[in-house]
């Protein structure tokens, strides 16, 4: 047959027509997706008989008290415990989320040996017997090169048993380098140890304070305990006034009573304006000025030289004209903020910028802290107080050998309590500046972390990682695979909050002593052991003196031994109030030279010859970059649905974030308007942000929250490690700052960079 | 069984959120994913295909700084009673397959997943976009799975889900009452999964019906308001707040238009 143009025109329609009326392709499509959607993808939990645990979250110093849902062995949500003193029965979203740690993507699933380069991602399982003899190697090899002090171990935090018993370890082992990571309880601790002589955790009594003045601190944010902290809010009482001073418009200053916007970095200058106010109108605690403090007025000392006191500082250098020049706060403003302050019953005044993992400026928070000492409430109910951490772990004393006893009289290599910093604990932030300018090899020789991820939270990722690539030997416990972790030669993974047992002192700025105890809910999911366990094992390969300092069989055993009286109690309840008269702070006394509170604090090292200089002043942190060059000052800044310490953020909080904080990949860095149309720039535009430290790329968020000149990034994106939820997305606020040391007391006090918006 | 909606036997569970104590800390987001079993990808950004059945909305006044002032605002589905309250919120009206329904016993507005063939004329009815969609089948990655609550079925691709009020709690605290012999279930034990978290407590749930529960009382307060009040859906979800420009907000105003009309005039702010 011959195909003509006519045959093959009615053809196609016929086939055409053909295929549209035939019930066929539609009937295999209809087949095919009701048979695709039968396929076994979607899960069906299993039922089974449902119990709950009770047990505390460590994920944050805030410990609440968590009940968790289990259905035969799986645990399938966590709550919050109602009885639980700081949470009652309320939880925050990253406990909310706790199970995606437990069962999530990113767990190290066994003991773990590096074979490819540092970070490239190649591992080799090996057993835990392997993982224990390979490190007892190393340090048996540095013991034997009478370099025990060559050792440094980074843990999370120095309060409860398990750091207690790394400590214990290095004491025994010869090495005084137990360092955790800063915090702004640094600053706290050392303006109260200075100016009160008291050592010891810094608790704020909000609960019964009536007039909260927070210079840029988080309270809504993630200080402190964070849920103890919501729930004060969520109380409302119409007496409790809360005044935030900050120089964006974050949650804490949007839902306070007040909010009082001011120049970046200049907090400290108004903490004084308002002194002055309070000076001048006689507005101050008269009773507890004249009896119970030093260095207020005029002294003369044992040489009969004239020293001035804060009294004649404060009206000399910082009246109201002068204070709202630098600060940006109005004159009038300042007088309100100073006798609303003083005339408030119980008013407490708070330093720290955001949620707390910045110690900020050591006489910022001296300045801050006058003002509570202006009105006479420290070691009261409702106000400042200092809190001793309820002593159960007492044991017997380490007897030492030669080499661990030379290695203790060594400097720490942060060089904190050295002659530089004589008043500091811990400087972190200094190590890999330590390191990195080291001639010959590494002052660290073996760096182990737990419950930290330095690779990440430090200030200056760069210079960390070349630090860090200096170190020959680096062990992490992490349970999942953060950027330490990616960077170390071994992982010995610690079992998840869920399924170990560990003791949780009281928490961060809590004035009530409490105790909690994290249970094992379930049984450990993977081949995975417990910190201390490890350390206790390292001990015995030791043998010798190492070994004789832990006469415990176990961590448990250990942790048994240390709880004693209270162990009952917290496995049935989870958590004790701490009920002993002396563990409640307003019983505490000054402890200074002069046994009051000391504006000019004689128990400095080395005491300042020039007045203005001792006592608590406005020195501004410089910040790096030339404004000719880097127009713009970049702030970071802390929300609750993003995490910025060492936990990674889960896919659930992750999940909860804003597409104007987050799109794609890509992080928001939010600008004024004002601010956006002299370079013009418009809502989520892409752009490089650059500072003296760093590039990346961003988008640009126009919120009329934030200052003229300044911009802000969230804290807690670009993470390189964790799982394809988290990594990749945005930028590590760190990778674009570097540290500032405070000249006084050698802590980080970095609160921002300059920076310019390059449009791309 | 309409009638029965003026019946004080008859239970119309709600909820009042209060936005001066909302801090937006997301608790409640993350409490209904990890109740519900909402799923979760590698990017959640784009929030048209972010599964959420309750999601935390930033308003703001739009002042220029240092007056700018922001309001966190959460928004869980409505469940309406529709005009009238006679039980007909505007996506039950128009599901072709049942698969959404309002209970009369107690105002939920349910979602049956597996009834739904995903046409999504529901989501287009719902003004309040409470309603969300399916693109994808959901994946558990590594052992995830293991904490799926049996109580709420998973859902699979192509289908609506949306806020049941954790209606699997209410039939928990039912069968509980009923095994100990009593007719009513305490305020208390039947609490959603967001409500039960708020750390500032700013989510009050109960028997908007009951005198005796905390809403009956807070939904009456000058500060509460409802969103997109004058289309008539009635919806069971109260709002508190005491700033007029948020109560404003709840609505769409034409710019000269008057103040809404109503006893939240009282207040200033």
């Amino acid at each position: 047959m011959k195909i003509d143009r006519r045959s093959f025109i009615s053809l196609g329609v016929g086939v055409v027509a053909g295929t549209t009326l035939t019930p066929v392709p539609w009937k295999l499509m209809d087949d095919i997706s009701i048979w695709t959607q039968n396929w076994p993808w979607t899960p069906v939990p299993k039922e089974g008989a449902d119990t709950y645990k009770t047990s505390v979250c460590t994920l944050c110093p805030g410990g609440c008290g968590i009940q968790v849902r289990k259905i035969m062995d799986r645990a399938v949500k966590i709550d919050g415990l109602p009885e639980h003193p700081i949470n009652r029965g309320t939880l925050c979203p990253l406990g909310l989320s706790g199970l995606q740690f437990l069962y999530g993507p990113s767990r190290v699933k066994a003991p773990m040996k590096r074979v490819g380069k540092r970070g490239e991602g190649k591992w080799q399982e090996i057993s835990w017997d392997e993982a224990v003899s390979a490190v007892t190697k190393k340090l048996k090899e540095l013991r034997e090169k009478e370099k025990p002090h060559s050792v440094a171990w980074v843990a999370g935090t120095d309060k409860g048993t398990v750091p207690r018993l790394i400590g214990r370890f290095l004491t025994a082992y010869g090495s005084p380098n137990f360092i955790r990571p800063p915090s702004v309880h640094d600053a706290y601790e050392l303006a109260v140890y200075l100016m009160q002589g008291q050592e010891g955790a810094v608790g704020f009594d909000i609960e019964n304070a009536d007039h909260v003045l927070s210079f840029g601190t988080g309270l809504l944010q993630g200080w402190g305990a964070p849920v103890r902290m919501l729930n004060i809010y969520g109380e409302q009482h119409d007496s409790r006034k809360i005044v935030q001073i900050e120089t964006r418009l974050s949650d804490t200053a949007a839902k306070a009573d007040q909010w009082v916007p001011i120049n970046p970095g200049t907090e400290g200058a108004l903490a004084l304006g308002i002194a002055h106010v309070m000076i001048k109108e006689s507005l101050y605690d008269q009773s507890f000025i004249n009896q119970s403090v030093f260095g207020f007025e005029d002294w003369t000392d044992d040489h009969g030289t004239r020293h001035i006191g804060f009294k004649t500082l404060v009206r000399e250098d910082y009246s109201p004209e002068t204070v709202a020049e630098k600060t940006g706060v109005p004159k009038a403003t300042i007088e309100k903020l100073a006798r609303r302050f003083a005339r408030a019953d119980k008013p407490i005044a708070i330093s720290g910028r955001g949620e707390g993992l910045l110690p900020g400026s050591l006489s910022e928070c001296m300045a801050v802290h006058s003002l509570n000492a202006l009105v006479g409430n420290i070691n009261k109910p409702g106000g400042v107080s200092v809190t001793s951490e309820p002593e159960y772990a007492k044991w017997p004393e380490v007897n030492i050998d030669m080499t661990a006893s030379r290695g203790m009289q060594q400097p720490r290599v942060d060089g904190a309590g050295g002659s530089k910093y004589p008043n500091a604990r811990y400087l972190l932030h200094r190590l890999p500046e330590v390191i990195n300018s080291a001639k010959g090899e590494s002052p660290v020789q073996a760096l182990f972390v737990s419950d930290a991820n330095p690779l990440y939270t430090l200030p200056n990722t760069k210079a960390t990682k070349a630090a860090f690539d200096r170190i020959p030997f680096l062990v992490s416990f992490s349970s999942f695979m953060d950027e330490t972790a990616s960077h170390s030669d071994y992982i010995l993974p610690n079992h998840v909050f869920l399924e170990r047992y560990e003791d949780v002192p009281t928490p961060s700025a809590s004035v009530q002593p409490i105790i909690g105890l994290a249970k094992p809910v379930v049984r450990p999911v993977y081949n995975t052991r417990h910190v201390g366990d490890v350390v206790l094992q390292v001990a015995k390969s030791l043998g010798s003196f190492v070994e004789k300092a832990f006469p415990w069989k176990d961590y448990q055993g250990y942790l048994k031994s240390a709880l004693k009286d209270y162990w009952d109690q917290l496995e049935e309840k989870g958590f004790v109030k701490v009920k002993n008269a002396k563990d409640f702070p307003w019983a505490n006394r000054f402890n200074t030279a002069t046994g009051k509170f000391e504006f000019y604090p004689s128990a400095r090292n080395q005491p300042s010859k020039n007045d203005k200089k001792a006592l608590p002043n406005f020195s501004p942190v410089p910040i790096e970059g030339k404004p000719e060059q880097y127009p713009l000052v970049l702030m970071p800044y802390d929300a609750m649905r993003l995490t910025s310490g060492d936990v990674g953020n889960p896919p659930f909080m992750t999940k909860t974030i804003d597409d104007t904080v987050l799109k794609g990949q890509t992080v928001f860095v939010e600008i004024n308007p004002a601010t956006a149309r002299k370079i013009g720039a418009s809502e989520g535009e892409r752009a490089t942000v650059a500072t003296p430290r760093g590039r990346a790329k961003v988008r640009l968020h126009l919120f009329e929250g934030i200052a003229p000149g300044v911009i802000a990034m969230p804290k807690g994106f670009g993470h390189t490690a964790y799982s394809k939820y988290l990594a990749g997305k945005g930028v590590n606020f760190n990778d674009l700052i570097g540290p500032i040391s405070d000249p006084l007391s050698g802590l980080n006090t970095a609160w921002g960079i300059r920076a310019k918006i390059d449009r791309a | 069984m309409k009638e029965e909606h003026g019946d004080k036997h008859t239970k119309r569970y709600g909820m009042v959120i209060d936005l001066d104590k909302c801090t937006g800390c997301g608790a409640c987001m993350v409490a209904c994913y990890a109740e519900n079993n909402v799923p979760f990808k590698k990017d959640e950004t784009d929030k048209l295909d972010s599964l959420n059945w309750i999601r935390i909305f930033q308003l703001t006044n739009g002042k220029p700084y240092p007056d700018t002032e922001i309001c966190y605002l959460p928004m869980p589905c409505q469940h309406c009673d529709g005009i009238g309250k006679h039980g007909h919120p505007p996506c039950v009206s128009v599901c072709p397959a049942i698969a959404t329904d309002y209970d009369d016993s107690t105002g939920v507005v349910s979602q049956i997943p597996t009834r739904c063939f995903g046409c999504r004329y529901c989501m287009a009815a719902c003004p309040y976009h409470a309603r969300k969609f399916n693109w994808w089948d959901p994946v558990w990655p590594a052992d995830t799975k293991k904490y799926l609550n049996p109580n709420v079925s998973t859902r699979m691709r192509g289908v609506v889900e949306k806020c049941t009020l954790c209606f699997h709690r209410y039939q928990q605290a039912r069968d509980k009452a009923y095994l100990e012999g009593r007719e009513e279930i305490y305020e208390s034990e039947y609490q959603p999964a967001c409500a039960q978290a708020c750390p500032t407590n700013a989510i009050t749930f109960g028997d908007l019906n009951n005198p005796d529960h905390a809403v009956f009382k807070l939904k009456n307060s000058p500060r509460a308001f409802r969103l997109l009040e004058r289309l008539h859906t009635n919806p069971k979800v109260y709002y508190l707040s005491s700033k007029t420009w948020v109560r404003r907000a709840g609505d769409n105003y034409l710019e000269n238009e008057s103040r809404p009309k109503s006893n939240r005039q009282k207040i200033h702010s």
